[in-house]
């Protein structure tokens, strides 16, 4: 679509143009204003953008997951999100076993590692039984036809975890130990917030590593380039893929605890939003992108923490958090209008 | 090149899914269409009319026939799922005790009732209500919970000539002269009345005057949040900041620290279980709002919001019906209350949905007709019967209907959270503090 640009400038291609121009226009404006009106101080500010990290450092985490599905079958995983969830009721179970040995007051590295490893299996073996069951099987079906599925298989699991865990709300446990927050120069950040920048970093590199590394992850690279060559030089497609799905799980997993950390409330309907928002952060950092995951969930983060009051308030637009999700999209389109590959826009195999 | 118009078409898709339903925890109800519903019921009335003796249904809306040993069907549309279950799960135990004091029976028949989840969204009072009104045996209709659904639910519960009293609706709109349809009731208190008496609390007692509101763009937070704001203005308050958030949204860090830059002394946000749970826990990590007080609503009046949100939530308000104000017939229910659930109520409608109940069974004593055996109820008799509803004895005072659908004796009081691991209102926590 965008790749014409070159060679001819149609009127589709105009249209996108203008339309980006207009609301870049409008974004500055709006920065402009927020900024000079001085109502929020330069702490305000990077608050802010402390916030949005520590979110975004959880799209990330899942945006992950949805990328190297991508990257490797060139699927979007729509069920993803619910790995996340019953990950974080994995860790939850956990959290409520610890807290009532009093393991969790007492030892809280050790309380923690227990919960990531409680949250990792259980998301990496959903992952694994939903590529096997559901997935696999229709490998060489049209692309529609898996990404309805995914639909499908998200839909089952909200509901199993619904029958099985209720429909309520459940308050995940508290870690004293991250109960503060540190002073970074003139803001405070919450131990909680830090631990997620930390998870985030090293699960990261641990990947990064993974994937270039390792004899599997080269297998990785190798199917996400071509399948069938890959096959032939006797790499074992449908166990590497398996493993990518794992890997997807386990940081999906990751994701959990941290949100459990954070946001201490468990239900079995919180995949679905953080599942789109980190599909979101995958397109806006570049499908089949580690890199990009990441890049794009921190700043799909920040953007819905910051943008609502830099963009909206100046302009006199009332009650503007409400309208971060709209924020959040429309940033989106401009990347896409701009960079229709995302912003690193590369795959898996050429650059993990 | 399809591979990425197929991701942008994915894409659109998504992002419309994520604007139209982002709780996604509502089960949708395989119903009827309301048209169909309400031809159906038509169809049923002229049968019914050619069936029965002249003169033995004369009702505009038609009649509801019950044989000898048929049971009188009462539905209920409350919200019994998702995070807001507390709040219809205590209102359904006010009817399961009522139901009991009557001896499961009305005029010798026995009483069912018919549940149907309401979801606390639009969407879900929606599903209910177009389940229930397919029902042409249903007699009258207690519900709903959460003001969103009853703004939809309502219209089609009246077309089908059906009563419907909601023991926790309270959103002004509702019985709003303009916006009330036919046949709506509620024993629930109107939100002018709450909004007033929390302005009175923060302004008067804690002696406040820059105050902040949030509310989450349902019908009931938006009417209670402007109605405390135009009550705390007229006191002379200032409100410096008013915010709206999702449902569904988790992280408030962003939108408190928009508010923390206005400076407020005090935060209201009567929303519910959830967001507010994500509100309370999260200010004490906001810079500048460590001393502000918050205060939420009875929309947040459980154990369920409290758990959620933990520690923070301790010291902090909420306006609720004020049970210490009704009466001794009160304290009979709660006996009741714990002997059959062995737990305090769940929330804060259980008393409103109790008279709901009781209020059906009067009216339905007071029109129902004998011809036969068959026990003939007129829809439109019951429905001017309720509407005429005066100083009727109930649990939550001297009830009396006014001509769009207020019955409530409102009584509203503030609550202090002074524990956040038991709920027990007024014994344990949270415990009543004004009107003093």
């Amino acid at each position: 679509m965008f790749a014409n640009l070159r060679r001819k400038y149609d009127f589709t291609d105009v249209l996108l143009w203008l339309i980006g121009g207009i609301l870049l226009i409008f974004i500055l404006y709006g920065s402009i204003v927020t900024l000079t009106s001085g109502k929020y101080t330069t702490a305000q500010w990077l608050n802010f953008i402390v916030f949005g990290l520590a979110q975004g450092g959880i799209y990330a985490l899942i945006a992950l997951g949805y990328t190297m599905v991508y990257g490797i079958l060139g699927m979007i995983n729509f069920a993803h999100g619910e790995f996340f969830m019953l990950g974080t009721f994995g860790a939850f179970f956990m959290a409520e076993a610890l807290s009532a040995t009093g393991l969790l007051e007492s030892n809280w590295v050790i309380s923690i590692l227990l919960m990531l490893a409680a949250a990792m299996i259980v998301s990496a073996t959903v992952a694994i039984l939903a590529e096997r069951i559901a997935y696999r099987p229709l490998r060489r079906a049209p692309r529609l036809v898996p990404l309805i599925t995914a639909i499908g298989v998200s839909y089952f699991l909200q509901y199993t975890a619904r029958g099985l865990f209720g429909s309520g709300v459940e308050a995940f446990p508290n870690v004293p130990a991250l109960a503060g927050s540190i002073a970074v120069g003139p803001i405070k950040i919450q131990n909680t917030q830090v631990a997620v920048f930390i998870a985030t970093a090293v699960l990261l590199l641990l990947l990064w590593l993974f994937v270039s590394k390792t004899k599997v992850g080269r297998a990785i690279r190798s199917v996400a380039e071509d399948k069938d060559a890959a096959a032939l030089m006797g790499v074992d497609v449908d166990r590497t893929i398996a493993i990518s799905f794992a890997v997807g799980g386990i940081m999906a997993g990751a994701a959990g605890v941290m949100y459990g950390l954070v946001f201490r409330q468990v239900a079995f309907y919180m995949g679905f939003v953080p599942g789109l928002k980190a599909f979101t952060a995958a397109v806006l950092g570049g499908i089949g992108n580690l890199a990009g995951a990441v890049l794009g969930g921190l700043i799909l983060g920040v953007i819905e923490s910051v943008g609502p009051s830099l963009f909206l308030e100046g302009i006199g637009i009332p009650a503007p958090h409400q309208l971060k999700d709209g924020i959040a999209f429309t940033v989106l389109v401009l990347i896409l209008i701009f960079r229709p590959t995302g912003i690193l826009g590369e795959r898996l195999s050429k650059r993990a | 090149m399809r591979m990425r118009t197929l991701l942008l078409a994915v894409f659109v898709v998504a992002a419309l899914a994520l604007t139209a339903c982002a709780p996604a925890a509502q089960p949708a109800a395989p119903a009827a269409q309301p048209t169909e519903a309400a031809a159906e019921a038509t169809t049923e009335t002229t049968t019914d009319a050619a069936a029965v003796p002249a003169g033995a249904c004369d009702d505009p809306l038609g009649c509801i026939e019950i044989a000898a040993g048929d049971p009188i069907k009462i539905g209920y549309a409350l919200v019994t799922a998702g995070p807001n279950a507390s709040l219809g799960e205590d209102s359904a135990r006010g009817i399961e005790i009522a139901v009991d004091d009557l001896g499961g029976a009305i005029l010798g028949h026995p009483v069912e009732i018919v549940g149907e989840d309401s979801g606390c969204s639009p969407e879900g009072g929606q599903a209910a209500a177009t389940k229930l009104a397919s029902d042409t045996s249903l007699v009258g209709v207690i519900g709903t919970s959460c003001s969103s659904e009853a703004r939809v639910g309502a219209p089609i519960l009246s077309e089908v000539g059906l009563s419907m009293l909601s023991p926790s609706n309270t959103a002004p709109d509702l019985t709003d002269p303009e916006k009330h349809v036919d046949g709506y009731f509620r024993t629930a208190h109107n939100d002018l009345v709450q909004g007033a008496v929390a302005a009175d609390f923060v302004f008067s007692d804690l002696g406040l005057t820059k105050a902040a509101t949030v509310h989450d763009g349902s019908l009931y937070a938006v009417g209670l949040a402007t109605a405390f704001a135009d009550a705390f203005q007229k006191l002379g308050g200032e409100i410096v900041s008013q915010q709206a958030v999702n449902v569904g949204d988790t992280d408030m860090r962003p939108v408190l620290t928009t508010i923390a830059a206005a400076g407020p002394e005090f935060i209201y946000y009567p929303i519910f279980t959830a967001e507010a749970g994500f509100i309370t826990s999260q200010s004490k990590e906001v810079p500048g709002l460590e001393n502000v007080k918050l205060m939420a609503a009875d929309g947040s009046f459980s154990q369920d919001f409290v758990n959620a949100a933990g520690d923070a939530a301790m010291g902090m308000y909420l306006s609720s019906p004020d049970f210490s104000a009704f009466g001794d017939a009160y304290q009979d229910f709660l006996k009741k209350h714990d002997e059959k659930y062995s737990e305090a109520p769940l929330s804060a409608f259980h008393a409103h949905a109790y008279d709901a109940m009781m209020i059906f069974a009067a009216k339905i004593q007071e029109v129902a007709k004998q011809d036969g055996d068959t026990l003939v109820i007129g829809r439109k008799a019951l429905r001017d019967a309720i509407a005429g509803t005066t100083d009727f004895k109930g649990l939550t005072g001297n009830l009396t209907c006014s001509p769009t659908g207020d019955c409530a004796d409102p009584k509203i009081a503030v609550y202090e959270v002074t524990d956040t691991e038991a709920w027990n209102p007024n014994v344990i926590s949270p415990m009543k503090i004004y009107p003093k």
